[in-house]
């Protein structure tokens, strides 16, 4: 309807015009640098936010975009982390930019072989599966002591300098940086996807499989693709928490992980690329909050707030992020070509 | 190994009448409740209080475990519950996550994070021997309780005027609301009787399965288990998936100790890749 009234050039335009930077989006990763020079003092949580974000970000590909309810997104994350604490314990990759794209790649081949498990079936089906397979990963790390150190973690982990030059300071600051950059890289990639004609896909399986595959859309085959890209992102999330940290541990296949991720998400909103990072933020600030306040009750709360953002409803909740948009809005100029009546994510 | 067959077979009738409740609910809501086993800890930590603290026989406090957790299980469902029934998967895993997590931290608070046991009357402990085969005597009395617990619960379903409202509410909500059955009364009268079930479960498996803080966590996967792989249109199904559940995570865990539970999973995903509907499931027109 719309679209028979557009020429190809004019949806071209459109698709192109939706991709460009706003002039907050700018502001916001200016703001993301200045951190390093304003803030040194916090560059320990803010590395978690970062290799959080990266994390949640993975998620949102696979949940915001195609729809994809996972409940064992840990098993990804986890196995990169692994992948990349043994090659640098083992001192078989010793450059950590390096270790950490084979990490990435492990955890995609691991995401390739387990996305034929989550294309059939209903939301419950996939739930138990990915739980499975992060069950059964945890399962493996666990019974081969000799190569994960078990139940005690993976010790004795050093980190060579990244790229030769920068060692890991136990401070963090070099760490953090790290982080950043490669969140800022991966962030890039993740928006020039969903900004693709494969992201604009991705999108309309969501909201209606068969449709999307009457109008000549491949759904398992782009399924499979994003499945395999998110687990590659996860794998490097993880691959950049046991860099940082030097260590590895059953605990990163948890199913409370998977979870804390989903709540993560929702909490920054779903389906835009920023909802994880500014969920990954909210989170870990609260995080360090109640955990001070309540050492041990405090998934309580996490809890909580799981059930009250549910009865709210996510979309009211996640809704305070609106005025900023309109406010980006009406500062782009760009936007005063004509638009089609849709605006941008959800 | 007939006593281990006879663990398992103990094991595995726990198991569904700690998940039975679930899976009627989620066959007629079609609403992923991870916090099922919540309820079960509810009824085995009210039956520790009432059996250790207050000195309550273990056959009286049976029942009220049932009946305590048949009654939170009611007050959330009308409560909270009935506003996720329409909203996507995704909230109602958000919002049932939520509520396990909170149940955790709470029992955590009240009662400590240690395992906590039932004191069993003494002629319950220890075992006889019957043609070699060893046998406990509280897992003989388990066996009895859900083996009655099953065939009743069959029988309301097949013989009473409840029972067919609720199939027939399963089989398909929209025309039975077209007949005039009251599909939301029905729904949360087996919501508050599967989690007096699961409540009921919980005391009796204090024993078996141990009773800590996480242990809505810890079963949370083994529920789902036993509803996916026994599919969610009959209890015939959830029940033939219990005892094979039961049966081989026990033969699993005593053979082949070094794999633990790793063969539990993996059989689990590949049924549901093989039948995702279920093994036990008859095919429904939906």
């Amino acid at each position: 309807m719309l679209l028979a009234r557009l020429s190809q050039e004019e949806v071209t335009g459109r698709l192109v015009g939706r991709a460009h930077w706003h002039p907050l989006e700018v502001l916001f990763w200016v703001a993301a640098f200045a951190t390093i020079w304003l803030f040194p003092s916090k560059h320990l949580i803010l590395t978690e936010i970062a290799w959080l974000a990266l994390f949640a970000l993975s998620l949102d590909l696979i949940l915001g975009y195609a729809g994809i309810v996972s409940l064992g997104h840990a098993a990804f994350f986890g196995f990169g982390a692994y992948t990349a604490a043994l090659l640098a314990k083992h001192e078989i990759i010793n450059e950590p930019v390096i270790a950490l794209v084979v990490a990435g790649l492990a955890a995609s081949a691991l995401g390739f072989v387990t996305s034929f498990l989550v294309l059939r079936g209903t939301d419950l089906t996939r739930i138990m599966v990915t739980l499975g397979v992060a069950f059964v990963l945890r399962e493996i790390a666990n019974q081969n002591g000799w190569l994960t150190g078990g139940a005690d973690g993976l010790q004795g982990v050093t980190m060579k300098p990244i790229l030769g030059q920068f060692r890991f300071d136990m401070f963090g600051h070099n760490g953090y940086v790290y982080c950043l950059v490669v969140l800022f890289v991966l962030f890039l990639l993740a928006r020039r996807i969903v900004n693709s004609p494969f992201g604009l896909s991705l999108q309309s399986i969501r909201n209606n499989p068969l449709r999307a595959s009457a109008i000549g859309i491949n759904v398992n085959a782009r399924l499979i693709a994003i499945y395999t890209i998110a687990a590659g992102y996860a794998g490097i999330a993880g691959a950049l928490l046991a860099q940082t940290q030097a260590f590895a541990s059953l605990a990163y296949f948890d199913f409370e992980r998977s979870a804390d991720l989903l709540l993560v998400l929702v909490i920054g909103g779903t389906g835009y690329l920023y909802g994880g990072i500014i969920g990954a933020v909210v989170f870990k600030f609260m995080h360090d909050y109640l955990a001070v306040l309540t050492p041990q009750y405090w998934p309580f709360w996490i809890g909580l707030l799981l059930v009250v953002l549910v009865m709210v409803g996510r979309e009211r909740i996640t809704g305070w992020t609106a005025p900023f948009r309109r406010m980006a809005d009406r500062l782009d100029w760009r936007r005063l070509r004509p638009r089609g009546e849709t605006t941008e994510g959800r | 190994m007939l006593t281990i067959l006879f663990d398992g077979i103990a094991y595995g009738m726990l198991l569904f009448v700690l998940a039975c409740g679930l899976a009627v609910t989620l066959g007629l809501m079609n609403f992923v409740n991870l916090a099922h086993g919540a309820f079960a800890m509810a009824g085995g930590y009210v039956t520790v209080v009432m059996v250790n603290r207050w000195g309550v026989p273990f056959f009286a406090a049976l029942p009220l475990a049932f009946l305590f957790s048949a009654v939170i299980g009611l007050l959330f469902e009308r409560t909270l519950y009935v506003h996720v029934y329409r909203k996507p998967h995704l909230d109602q895993v958000l919002f049932t996550i939520g509520l396990v997590f909170m149940s955790v931290a709470a029992v955590d608070f009240v009662m400590g994070s240690q395992q906590v046991f039932v004191q069993l009357p003494s002629w319950l402990e220890g075992q006889f021997t019957v043609f070699g085969v060893g046998i406990g005597r509280y897992r003989l009395l388990i066996i009895v309780i859900c083996g009655v617990l099953t065939v009743g619960l069959q029988l309301v379903l097949s013989r009473t005027r409840f029972g067919s409202r609720l199939r027939a509410a399963v089989d398909d909500a929209r025309v039975a609301r077209g007949l005039g059955i009251n599909v939301n009364r029905v729904f949360a009268l087996t919501f508050a009787f599967g989690s007096g079930l699961a409540g009921l479960g919980g005391a009796l498996g204090a024993e078996i399965l141990g009773l800590d803080p996480i242990f809505p966590l810890k079963f949370m996967i083994y529920f789902l288990i036993v509803v996916t792989v026994g599919g969610t249109s009959s209890i015939t199904g959830p029940f033939l998936a219990s005892l094979l559940l039961g049966i081989g995570d026990v033969a699993g865990k005593y053979y082949v100790p070094t794999f633990g539970s790793f063969v539990i999973y993996t059989i689990m995903i590949v049924v549901l890749i093989w039948r995702p509907q279920g093994l036990f499931a008859r095919p429904v027109g939906r």
